[in-house]
């Protein structure tokens, strides 16, 4: 099996595990799936740090892989840290109710 | 030998990824979810370090640093009404980060085949995905205008610059030499990618977030593709299916398809006004809102994208809690696409501390609007108008709606009677048992908490 087509197995296993697991999602938690799935999403980092850290790297590679890295870097903590700052105000029911 | 431990961090970070979504199917285990999704983003980027590929440290180290310095701030200081644009400013940045990483493949490398095909897949979605976040962003934060801005033939200009696009991604991986040919690739991704909000209106915003995230999900996943790494293909899949899954629960609760969504310019075919009389309405003041609601039984709120608007959700808990001491059962009726994005009145009411096991959806909420008492509807229009139900000609039909028009008495807090987004009439507002709370609803709840206080005093 060539390299791709392991890479496309993969891709359509990842894609249905993923309709599997979403589906399951309360819509209660929506919002805070969209700004985590956004977090995830930041392991573009992996190929920006590899343009970025290249010994041959141009200029030009560079400066755009020093952008990805800051926008995936924004990306990655900013969503870590809003997802939870979310998810902490999920209060089953708050003090001084029944 | 660090040569061969990044693999192994790379499946441990898959791995993470997946419990991450697993663990969000509940608030009880969601938060655990964060930090194995923490985790896994750790163990990529260590693994990533440690590759003999990488020398250079300094500017990546730079760009963690500046990342984080915007970053942090964003999490901390963003308030949570601005959720909406805050997502679609992170689509922007994941959508261009992978762009940017795509361009400098193809500069690197010039790639051929089946690499060259990921990688302008990868380009052609994400260049269009940032323009098309930010976008979205400036409808969101009010920088642009809501309303969507239509023009004769838009539909062909938008599809002839996106088969523009197309055609020349083709001829780059037919021909991956023909270095001229990528900047005008790129500038007509991003070109699509503003004329394809310019027509859409605030009303489709969780649809359409719902949709980029996908889509800056796929360009990520693209990437591994031209990468070869499993781990940017996993986790792009996951982030591709979330979004697309969301929309398509959008979609369903607006009784709309894609395209429609996309292409229909919603909101501008109501220029015909069937009822330009204008109909008796029955309003109240604070006073007799109050005494309806004190003297209930059961009340069911319904909040819309107004009470984002107005801020309402803090006054609203208080009302929640006086009535609450007082025996009243008072509960939420939450609409799939109430507000800006997917879930957007949840988390503005567990913000605002009510328990979510108050919030109910509209499937377990609709049998129960017969018996309930009092339906009070806070800035949402379009989500409970009957017309969906029973007027086949309106654009709404077969839109699922939340009932409330079937509770014993109805109070509708509204600035005036301008219709909503939409432009469509709402019958709901000329029911003999409705009552129009006309103000802000911010103050309008705050007099009838008033009232309910001094009630309780008087007693």
């Amino acid at each position: 099996m060539s390299s791709y087509e392991v890479a496309i197995w993969v891709f359509m296993l990842a894609a249905f595990l993923g309709f599997e697991l979403i589906r399951r999602v309360s819509p209660l938690l929506h919002t805070p799936l969209m700004s985590l799935t956004n977090a995830i999403s930041a392991i573009a980092v992996v190929g920006a740090i590899l343009i970025t850290g290249e010994k041959e790297a141009t200029t030009l590679t560079r400066v755009l892989g020093f952008s990805a890295v800051v926008l995936s870097t924004i990306n990655a903590v900013s969503g870590y840290l809003i997802t939870d700052r979310m998810l902490k105000m999920f209060k089953k029911r708050g003090p001084g109710q029944k | 030998m660090t040569e061969s431990i990044y693999p192994a961090l790379y499946i441990l970070a898959a791995a993470g990824f997946i419990l991450a979504i697993k663990w969000m199917n509940s608030p009880a285990t969601a938060r655990r979810g964060v930090i194995v999704g923490e985790i896994g983003m750790l163990l990529a980027v260590v693994g990533t370090l440690l590759r003999h590929e990488v020398i250079n440290y300094e500017w990546i180290l730079i760009a963690f640093f500046v990342g984080s310095a915007i970053g942090v701030p964003i999490a901390y200081i963003m308030p949570m009404t601005a959720v909406p644009q805050r997502t679609a400013f992170s689509h922007a940045c994941g959508a261009l980060a992978s762009a940017l990483i795509g361009t400098a493949e193809y500069y690197r490398r010039m790639p051929h085949g089946f690499v060259m095909g990921a990688l302008v897949l990868e380009t052609l979605l994400g260049f269009l995905t940032f323009t098309a976040s930010m976008m979205a962003f400036g409808k969101l934060q009010e920088v642009l205008p809501q309303r969507p801005i239509l023009y004769r033939g838009q539909n062909f200009v938008n599809l002839g610059i996106f088969s523009g696009a197309v055609a020349l991604g083709v001829a780059l991986i037919a021909r991956p030499e023909t270095t001229w040919l990528y900047p005008v690739f790129a500038l007509l991704a991003l070109l699509f990618g503003v004329l394809l909000i310019i027509p859409i209106g605030g009303a489709d915003m969780p649809t359409v977030i719902a949709l980029l995230n996908s889509y800056a999900g796929l360009s990520a996943s693209a990437m591994g593709f031209a990468l070869n790494n499993k781990l940017l293909i996993i986790a792009g899949a996951l982030d591709g299916s979330s979004g697309f899954i969301l929309a398509v629960i959008m979609c369903r609760a607006m009784n709309r398809s894609f395209s429609n969504v996309l292409f229909g310019a919603f909101g501008t075919i109501q220029t015909s006004a069937k009822q330009v009389t204008a109909r008796p309405v029955r309003s109240a003041s604070p006073e007799e809102a109050a005494e309806i609601l004190d003297a209930a039984r059961s009340v069911v709120i319904v909040p819309g994208y107004g009470m984002a608007v107005a801020q309402a959700q803090h006054k609203l808990r208080e009302m929640y809690d006086v009535l609450m001491k007082r025996g009243v059962d008072v509960r939420f009726a939450i609409h799939p696409v109430a507000g800006r994005m997917p879930g957007h009145m949840n988390v503005l009411l567990a913000e605002a501390d009510v328990p979510y096991d108050r919030l109910a959806e509209m499937d377990d909420i609709n049998p129960e609007f017969p018996r309930t008492d009092v339906a009070l509807i806070i800035g949402a229009n379009d989500v409970v108008n009957p017309a969906a139900r029973t007027d086949k000609t309106s654009p709404l039909a077969g839109m699922p709606i939340l009932n409330a028009y079937e509770a014993q008495t109805i109070m509708v807090i509204k600035r005036s009677m301008n219709p909503g987004f939409a432009g469509i009439d709402n019958d709901l507002y000329y029911m003999d048992k409705t009552l129009m709370l006309f103000g802000d609803a911010k103050v309008f709840v705050s007099s009838i908490v008033k009232e309910l206080n001094t009630a309780v005093a008087a007693r």
